[in-house]
């Protein structure tokens, strides 16, 4: 299907019967009894367990090898180091600059250098201390902006000869000719600390060899299809060779979303071996593999007329990649790209440079590249809304760039509900009574946001459907539905039975979803992006109205009837004008079955074509955008700089909820993860490049008593191309909260939070400073 | 090595354990109840929760071997046992969690669960902060546990009428939770 065939905002059958209503998840029982199986509950006959090596040194070459004590321990099937996988691979095609274990050099504490299979954990885990390694230390880069001056020595070879990983320059519009004419300018410095996803399962994956030599992976991946690829890649085996399988899955937030080491390692342990292998990483491990939130500083400027207007934005950034490039080649683009709504502005520029250095590896975390500019300017918008005594909410108001339009770097607009986002956070929080009125040490602050429901760049150039729903139909009624899409717990195969039910009035009970299972779906580009609901929804739409148009078809000549008086639902097809002629949903399938032979249909989606005209200007392309708007409540202890969030209200704009508790669910897990992620969580490694504490304890996440009420609001601008006017709820929620913190805490105590994240000690230093500047200038609403 | 005499979910088992192997290792290796999870394995995220004598406890911080004495219940021995009508009924926490959108990945909420089963086996009318306090050792990461606390609520205000085990799937309105208000 393409987009150009509109599905339309209404329900197939007069009133939606599933669609908009609370429902349970379809895998919400298998869940709520513990019979769901995830990667580490499946277990094989003869299977052999694996664990890996890691590097000590953040960077260093690699001299030697010696494997051969590992290989004569007892209880040893298989040792395989970076010679046996000696083919880079990388998520972006363009950067293939990884590989599953360390040729050559390793480059951060934590790098994979060898893997081990044998008959139990134990025994893997003592035949890595046999393992031998002469390492040559190589000069570290901690530090970005070292990463940036220095070209020697590199961490990965490029044409360049220096450690830049990716920059993006863009201009739109007379942007410096902006600047001048405008009578406010704010210019500020701002920065984004690390975070990391932290899914409480860790990575885990299991591959099996058959007899004819046919590979199953099964993996807790979020993006099975590039799964796919990589592994015939690097494994150098052709993909009708390999079947991937990603079994239910412990959370992923972008941080499943690249083929990792152990995929290729127990892949190549199953072949040397001949017995199943299964790698289960330490959360420690997991901490190494990381692909979180990338830090960034941030260098804003801003150009308005006084009456609070946007003439400009000037940014430059700086990105701390870690040691690979991951998506950083998105991550660049996105952190310039998705900045430009909601607001309407008519000139912008942007400087976007991706340095190597010798950590972890950053990637996408929820939000992917675009929630640290967010806080960047957001903030900046409350600092200008200060300066101009304008309410900031009246000020995002003013700029609201509206439906049908289009932004400063030609990104089409179509729904966009931002307005009323703005005017329930508004309402619900009574901020016109709140703000500036709280007293001593409380405060509110909001913040506005947008975000993409997928974009039309596939990752790798292909003109294929980005989306795929097969439905076969048995004639018990039973319907299965395959679904390449990953479902990460968000709901995506939920979501596609809700839309398969609706359109051919079935009942829940009567369906079955197949997902994210090579062998048996037709191809899904992964849970990332914003991407499922969007995109899936359609091709379940599309091929759900095929189907159903053959067993109306059917039935209106069953009945002698036209179609227009056939109706299927509830489980049952009748006649709206004879209440008397109906029957089972199965009866009516097997009429169908005899009409047109077996019963089946597949559906599609992709999206039209996007973008600005310009190098770059499909990444962030989006068919649809979401808006959010975010006010949050805090009370600050002066004493103990300790951040109280007492409350946060959401409003997002996902175009229609399909399932509003799922959608719920989406902003709330959002905004607490937002949250959490300014105030307690650091992703850090120390000036020697040791991580600071890979663990759940040292890497605080926030629990029950940390977690402020949250209120979901959901608004519905009905998109026009969306699967009933739907748009994307995973992401978008997250990226305001921080920034309306931020200027929460300004209201509150009146000192400008520009760095994350926001720890007492820093709360506490900013107070100090701001009690300085306030004796030796008493100047009402000066800054930190 | 031991062998260990254990109760689980009400059998009795004995189990060839390690002297170091703890709780989690002896359910999810030796006797394939893979319900519980394994986290952290290191007492950070509670996902590993059982119940012993209807107590939370980290199942991946006690050596199998304690547990020898004690009753010990894990996800899939939350449900009370089939009544004989052949229709699935589970614990009213099991069902709230369903009908709520606790249940997201889905992965650390068997601990969740049982934490929540623990509270209200002593607790019959927990308030907001008595159940903040009795899940603060499990960490979830989807949900920003608004909808587990929810879900918690719900199941005490359906255990107060007398109601809540119904697990019925058979069609839209067993798949419809009741407008309670559980939906924001």
């Amino acid at each position: 299907m393409s987009a150009r065939d509109q599905h339309g905002l209404a329900a197939p059958h007069g009133d939606f019967q599933i669609i908009g209503k609370p429902q349970r998840k379809i895998d919400g029982a298998a869940k709520a009894t513990g019979s769901a199986l995830y990667t580490d509950d499946l277990t094989l006959p003869g299977m052999l367990h694996a664990k890996t090596l890691r590097s000590p040194h953040p960077h260093a070459r690699i001299v030697s090898i010696d494997t051969s004590a590992a290989q004569a321990l007892p209880g040893v099937h298989g040792v395989i180091t970076g010679k046996d996988l000696p083919t880079p691979y990388g998520v972006i095609p363009w950067t293939p600059d990884e590989t599953a274990l360390a040729v050559g050099k390793v480059r951060f504490i934590g790098d994979e250098v060898a893997a081990v299979a044998a008959v139990d954990e134990d025994t893997a885990l003592r035949a890595l201390e046999l393992i031998q390694v002469e390492y040559e230390v190589l000069h570290s880069y901690q530090d970005p902006k070292e990463a940036l001056e220095r070209d020697e020595p590199t961490i990965h070879q490029n044409k360049r000869g220096n450690n830049v990983s990716k920059r993006v320059k863009l201009d739109f519009g007379e942007v410096d000719q902006a600047f001048e004419a405008s009578p406010v300018v704010i210019k500020g410095d701002y920065s984004f600390h690390g975070s990391t996803h932290a899914a409480i399962e860790p990575h885990c994956a299991l591959a099996q060899v058959d007899g004819d030599g046919l590979l199953t992976l099964w993996s807790a991946t979020q993006i099975t299809h590039y799964v796919h690829r990589a592994l015939s890649s690097v494994l150098d085996l052709a993909p009708h060779r390999i079947r991937v399988i990603q079994p239910a899955i412990g959370g992923a937030f972008g941080g499943k979303s690249d083929p990792f080491s152990l995929e290729f390692c127990v892949a190549k342990l199953a072949q040397i071996t001949g017995r199943p292998v299964k790698m289960l990483w330490a959360r420690e491990e997991v901490f190494y593999a990381h692909r979180g939130r990338h830090p960034m500083e941030m260098q804003y400027s801003l150009a308005a007329n006084e009456d609070g207007k946007i003439q400009g934005v000037d940014a430059r950034i700086l990105i701390d990649g870690g040691s690979y490039s991951s998506f950083g080649l998105v991550t660049t683009y996105y952190s310039g790209q998705l900045l430009t709504g909601p607001y309407d502005f008519p000139t912008y520029r942007f400087d976007s440079t991706r340095v190597f250095t010798n950590k972890p590896p950053c990637g996408p975390k929820r939000g992917h590249g675009s929630v640290q500019p967010r806080f960047a300017f957001e903030v900046q918008l409350d600092e200008l809304a200060e300066k101009l005594s304008i309410d900031p909410i009246e000020l995002r108001r003013r700029n609201s760039i509206g439906p049908q339009t289009k932004t400063v770097n030609g990104q089409r607009i179509t729904s966009c509900g931002f307005d009323e986002c703005l005017l329930q956070v508004e309402e619900a929080s009574d901020w016109k009574n709140k703000r500036q009125n709280l007293g001593s040490g409380k405060g509110v602050g909001v913040a506005g946001s947008m975000y993409i429901s997928g974009t039309n760049y596939p990752i790798y150039p292909n003109e294929m459907p980005q989306a795929g729903i097969q439905i076969k139909v048995d004639r018990s009624g039973v319907v299965t539905v395959f679904s390449g899409a990953n479902d990460i717990g968000q709901g995506s195969s939920s979501m596609v039975a809700y839309v398969v039910a609706e359109e051919l009035g079935l009942t829940l009970d009567m369906l079955r979803v197949v997902a994210a299972d090579t062998d048996l779906c037709p191809v899904d580009l992964g849970a990332y992006s914003s991407r499922v609901t969007f995109m899936v929804g359609n091709a379940a739409i599309d091929a759900s109205r095929k189907l159903r148009k053959l067993v109306v078809g059917s039935l209106a000549k069953h009945w002698d009837v036209e179609e227009r008086r056939v109706r299927l639902v509830k489980g049952e097809a009748l006649d709206l004008e004879d209440p008397e002629r109906h029957m089972t949903m199965a009866e009516a399938f097997q009429i169908a079955e005899v009409e047109h032979d077996t019963l089946g249909a597949t559906g599609s989606y992709n999206t039209p074509t996007l973008g600005g005209d310009y190098r770059g200007g499909s990444i962030g392309a989006s068919p649809a955008y979401s808006f959010s708007a975010h006010v949050v409540e805090v009370e600050v202890d002066e004493e103990t700089g300790r951040i109280d969030v007492q409350e946060v209200w959401c409003a997002h704009d996902c175009g229609k909820a399909l399932n509003p508790i799922l959608v719920s669910g989406q902003i709330e897990g959002s905004v607490y993860m937002g949250i959490a992620e300014a105030l307690y969580e650091h992703h850090r490694t120390n000036r020697f490049g040791l991580h600071s504490g890979p663990s759940l304890l040292d890497y605080p996440l926030a629990t029950t008593l940390d977690t402020p009420e949250i209120k979901s609001l959901i608004v519905e601008s009905n998109d026009p191309e969306g699967p009933y006017g739907a748009k994307e709820a995973g992401e978008g929620p997250l990226h305001s909260a921080i920034p309306a913190l931020s200027n929460a805490i300004f209201d509150a105590v009146g000192i400008r939070l520009r760095h994350l994240p926001f720890t007492p000690d820093v709360v506490l230093r900013a107070l100090r400073e701001k009690r300085t500047n306030d004796n030796q200038a008493p100047s009402p609403g000066s800054d930190a | 090595m031991r062998v260990l005499q254990l109760e689980i979910n009400g059998d009795a088992r004995e189990v060839a354990a390690h002297d170091h192997w703890t709780l989690l290792e002896v359910l999810r290796y030796s006797l394939g109840l893979v319900g519980s999870k394994q986290g952290c394995d290191k007492g950070d995220c509670g996902s590993c929760t059982v119940l012993f004598d209807g107590k939370p406890v980290l199942s991946c911080l006690t050596l199998a071997g304690s547990a020898v004495g004690h009753q010990v219940t894990t996800i899939e021995g939350l449900a009370p046992k089939p009544t004989g009508t052949l229709q699935p009924v589970l614990d009213p926490v099991q069902v709230a969690f369903n009908d709520c959108g606790a249940l997201q990945c889905g992965f650390c909420q068997p601990g969740m669960m049982l934490s929540a089963r623990a509270l209200l086996n002593t607790n019959a009318e927990p308030s907001r902060e008595e159940i903040h306090q009795a899940l603060s050792g499990n960490l979830c990461r989807c949900t920003g546990y608004t909808q587990i606390v929810q879900a918690v609520e719900t199941a005490v205000a359906r255990i107060a009428q007398g109601d809540g085990a119904s697990a019925s799937n058979d069609g839209a309105a067993g798949h419809s939770p009741p407008d309670d208000g559980v939906s924001a």
